[in-house]
Protein backbone atom coordinates (compact mmCIF):
# COMPACT_ATOMS: atom_id res chain seq x y z
CA UNK A 1 0.00 0.00 0.00
CA UNK A 2 2.74 2.58 0.54
CA UNK A 3 4.56 1.11 -2.15
CA UNK A 4 1.03 1.97 -3.99
CA UNK A 5 1.04 5.62 -2.16
CA UNK A 6 4.63 6.06 -3.45
CA UNK A 7 4.35 5.68 -6.83
CA UNK A 8 0.99 7.31 -7.41
CA UNK A 9 3.09 10.69 -5.61
CA UNK A 10 5.84 10.14 -8.06
CA UNK A 11 3.71 9.90 -11.20
CA UNK A 12 1.12 13.35 -9.98
CA UNK A 13 4.58 15.27 -9.13
CA UNK A 14 5.73 14.25 -13.34
CA UNK A 15 2.32 15.25 -14.16
CA UNK A 16 2.45 18.53 -12.24
CA UNK A 17 5.72 19.60 -13.76
CA UNK A 18 5.35 18.91 -16.93
CA UNK A 19 2.14 20.87 -17.01
CA UNK A 20 4.07 23.82 -15.06
CA UNK A 21 6.58 23.37 -17.83
CA UNK A 22 3.74 23.71 -20.89
CA UNK A 23 1.39 25.65 -19.45
CA UNK A 24 3.32 29.26 -20.29
CA UNK A 25 5.74 28.50 -22.67
CA UNK A 26 6.58 31.62 -24.58
CA UNK A 27 6.08 32.56 -28.63
CA UNK A 28 9.34 31.79 -30.74
CA UNK A 29 9.59 34.91 -32.22
CA UNK A 30 13.23 34.84 -33.43
CA UNK A 31 13.03 33.00 -36.51
CA UNK A 32 14.72 34.29 -39.78
CA UNK A 33 12.03 35.26 -41.56
CA UNK A 34 10.14 36.95 -38.57
CA UNK A 35 13.07 38.90 -37.95
CA UNK A 36 12.95 39.70 -41.53
CA UNK A 37 9.59 40.89 -41.70
CA UNK A 38 10.82 42.72 -38.54
CA UNK A 39 13.29 44.81 -39.72
CA UNK A 40 11.28 45.54 -42.94
CA UNK A 41 8.29 47.11 -40.65
CA UNK A 42 10.47 49.17 -38.48
CA UNK A 43 12.05 50.82 -41.67
CA UNK A 44 8.84 51.63 -42.86
CA UNK A 45 7.47 53.00 -39.88
CA UNK A 46 9.89 56.37 -40.61
CA UNK A 47 7.73 56.84 -43.37
CA UNK A 48 4.12 55.64 -42.04
CA UNK A 49 4.26 57.97 -38.87
CA UNK A 50 3.91 61.22 -39.98
CA UNK A 51 0.97 59.84 -41.66
CA UNK A 52 -0.74 57.83 -38.32
CA UNK A 53 -0.04 61.50 -36.90
CA UNK A 54 -2.10 63.65 -39.34
CA UNK A 55 -4.77 60.78 -39.33
CA UNK A 56 -4.69 59.83 -43.18
CA UNK A 57 -3.93 56.66 -42.08
CA UNK A 58 -5.84 54.47 -39.06
CA UNK A 59 -5.04 51.20 -37.58
CA UNK A 60 -8.01 48.70 -38.02
CA UNK A 61 -9.36 46.39 -35.67
CA UNK A 62 -7.82 43.28 -37.14
CA UNK A 63 -4.75 44.18 -36.56
CA UNK A 64 -3.67 45.80 -40.10
CA UNK A 65 -3.58 49.50 -40.98
CA UNK A 66 -6.22 51.31 -44.01
CA UNK A 67 -5.63 54.87 -45.35
CA UNK A 68 -8.52 57.02 -43.75
CA UNK A 69 -8.30 60.16 -44.88
CA UNK A 70 -6.31 61.27 -47.41
CA UNK A 71 -7.49 65.20 -47.61
CA UNK A 72 -4.34 65.80 -45.85
CA UNK A 73 -2.06 64.18 -48.11
CA UNK A 74 -0.75 66.40 -50.61
CA UNK A 75 -1.95 65.46 -53.92
CA UNK A 76 1.43 64.09 -55.29
CA UNK A 77 1.59 62.02 -52.27
CA UNK A 78 -1.46 59.91 -51.97
CA UNK A 79 -0.16 57.09 -55.24
CA UNK A 80 2.40 56.63 -52.27
CA UNK A 81 0.48 56.32 -49.35
CA UNK A 82 -1.85 53.39 -50.81
CA UNK A 83 1.95 51.87 -51.90
CA UNK A 84 2.92 52.00 -48.27
CA UNK A 85 -0.25 50.35 -46.81
CA UNK A 86 -0.51 47.49 -48.67
CA UNK A 87 3.52 46.66 -48.35
CA UNK A 88 2.71 46.82 -44.16
CA UNK A 89 -0.34 45.03 -44.82
CA UNK A 90 1.86 42.35 -46.75
CA UNK A 91 4.34 42.26 -43.90
CA UNK A 92 1.66 42.46 -41.13
CA UNK A 93 -0.34 39.61 -43.16
CA UNK A 94 3.30 37.92 -43.22
CA UNK A 95 4.32 38.81 -40.00
CA UNK A 96 0.92 36.81 -38.58
CA UNK A 97 1.38 33.46 -40.44
CA UNK A 98 5.49 33.65 -39.74
CA UNK A 99 4.83 33.57 -35.94
CA UNK A 100 1.51 30.71 -36.17
CA UNK A 101 3.85 28.68 -38.14
CA UNK A 102 6.93 29.04 -36.64
CA UNK A 103 5.04 27.64 -33.44
CA UNK A 104 3.79 24.68 -34.79
CA UNK A 105 0.50 26.21 -35.28
CA UNK A 106 -1.23 27.36 -38.34
CA UNK A 107 -4.29 27.44 -37.29
CA UNK A 108 -3.56 29.56 -34.71
CA UNK A 109 -2.77 32.93 -36.89
CA UNK A 110 -5.93 34.32 -36.79
CA UNK A 111 -5.94 34.56 -33.19
CA UNK A 112 -2.10 36.28 -33.11
CA UNK A 113 -3.68 38.33 -35.33
CA UNK A 114 -6.65 39.54 -33.20
CA UNK A 115 -3.48 39.34 -30.25
CA UNK A 116 -1.69 42.32 -32.46
CA UNK A 117 -4.56 44.17 -33.42
CA UNK A 118 -5.84 44.75 -30.08
CA UNK A 119 -1.40 45.59 -28.52
CA UNK A 120 -0.96 47.92 -31.91
CA UNK A 121 -4.37 49.90 -30.73
CA UNK A 122 -2.84 50.19 -27.29
CA UNK A 123 0.62 51.27 -28.00
CA UNK A 124 -0.72 53.33 -30.18
CA UNK A 125 0.48 57.43 -29.58
CA UNK A 126 -2.54 59.78 -28.44
CA UNK A 127 -4.04 61.44 -31.59
CA UNK A 128 -3.72 58.47 -33.89
CA UNK A 129 -6.39 57.27 -35.23
CA UNK A 130 -7.93 53.57 -34.55
CA UNK A 131 -11.09 51.51 -35.62
CA UNK A 132 -13.29 49.78 -33.40
CA UNK A 133 -17.10 48.58 -33.77
CA UNK A 134 -18.64 51.84 -33.79
CA UNK A 135 -15.88 53.13 -36.83
CA UNK A 136 -13.08 55.42 -36.57
CA UNK A 137 -11.68 56.73 -33.02
CA UNK A 138 -8.97 59.34 -32.28
CA UNK A 139 -6.95 57.93 -29.28
CA UNK B 1 -9.13 -4.21 -1.91
CA UNK B 2 -5.29 -3.22 -3.17
CA UNK B 3 -6.49 -4.13 -6.37
CA UNK B 4 -8.82 -2.07 -6.43
CA UNK B 5 -7.54 1.44 -5.86
CA UNK B 6 -4.65 0.38 -8.15
CA UNK B 7 -7.11 0.57 -10.56
CA UNK B 8 -8.44 3.77 -10.31
CA UNK B 9 -5.11 5.35 -9.49
CA UNK B 10 -4.24 4.13 -12.95
CA UNK B 11 -7.23 5.61 -15.13
CA UNK B 12 -7.14 8.25 -12.94
CA UNK B 13 -3.26 9.05 -14.15
CA UNK B 14 -4.16 8.22 -17.76
CA UNK B 15 -7.53 10.24 -17.67
CA UNK B 16 -4.86 13.36 -16.08
CA UNK B 17 -2.23 12.13 -18.89
CA UNK B 18 -5.03 12.79 -21.45
CA UNK B 19 -6.53 15.88 -20.44
CA UNK B 20 -2.93 17.53 -19.90
CA UNK B 21 -2.36 16.55 -23.49
CA UNK B 22 -5.60 18.08 -25.06
CA UNK B 23 -4.76 20.99 -22.85
CA UNK B 24 -1.21 21.52 -24.27
CA UNK B 25 -2.64 21.16 -27.94
CA UNK B 26 -6.12 22.47 -28.66
CA UNK B 27 -5.39 26.25 -26.05
CA UNK B 28 -4.12 29.44 -28.01
CA UNK B 29 -1.32 30.52 -25.19
CA UNK B 30 -3.13 34.26 -25.19
CA UNK B 31 -0.49 35.56 -22.56
CA UNK B 32 2.12 34.39 -24.23
CA UNK B 33 0.71 36.01 -27.75
CA UNK B 34 0.41 39.48 -25.67
CA UNK B 35 4.06 38.89 -24.57
CA UNK B 36 5.56 38.30 -27.98
CA UNK B 37 3.43 40.79 -29.94
CA UNK B 38 4.64 43.61 -27.03
CA UNK B 39 8.28 42.70 -28.24
CA UNK B 40 7.91 42.95 -31.89
CA UNK B 41 5.57 46.21 -32.02
CA UNK B 42 8.03 47.77 -29.31
CA UNK B 43 10.89 47.23 -31.94
CA UNK B 44 8.86 47.66 -35.30
CA UNK B 45 7.66 50.78 -33.30
CA UNK B 46 11.44 51.89 -31.69
CA UNK B 47 9.41 52.39 -28.33
CA UNK B 48 11.94 50.92 -26.20
CA UNK B 49 15.87 52.08 -25.93
CA UNK B 50 17.79 48.87 -27.07
CA UNK B 51 14.71 47.56 -28.56
CA UNK B 52 16.36 48.81 -31.95
CA UNK B 53 17.16 46.52 -34.40
CA UNK B 54 19.73 49.78 -36.00
CA UNK B 55 18.10 49.94 -39.60
CA UNK B 56 18.82 53.60 -39.28
CA UNK B 57 20.59 56.06 -41.65
CA UNK B 58 22.68 57.98 -39.11
CA UNK B 59 21.47 61.09 -40.86
CA UNK B 60 17.97 60.35 -39.39
CA UNK B 61 19.38 59.90 -35.76
CA UNK B 62 18.23 63.02 -33.92
CA UNK B 63 14.77 62.56 -35.44
CA UNK B 64 14.19 58.84 -34.08
CA UNK B 65 12.31 59.44 -30.82
CA UNK B 66 8.53 58.22 -31.54
CA UNK B 67 7.36 61.70 -29.13
CA UNK B 68 9.18 64.03 -31.12
CA UNK B 69 6.94 62.80 -34.22
CA UNK B 70 5.23 66.30 -35.40
CA UNK B 71 1.49 66.15 -34.54
CA UNK B 72 0.30 67.84 -37.83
Amino acid sequence: MQKLTMGFLVMWATIISMSWVYAAPDLEVNTPAISAIKNSMQARHNQLAPHYASGAIGLTKDGLIAVRDTTAVPLKDRQGINALVAAENADRNALYKEIAAGNGHPEWRGDIQGTFAGRWIDKAQGGWYYQNDAGWMKK
Amino acid sequence: MNKKITKITGLFVVVAVLSACVTINIYFPAAAAEKAADKIIDEVWQLKEGAQISVEKPSEAPATKPADVPAK
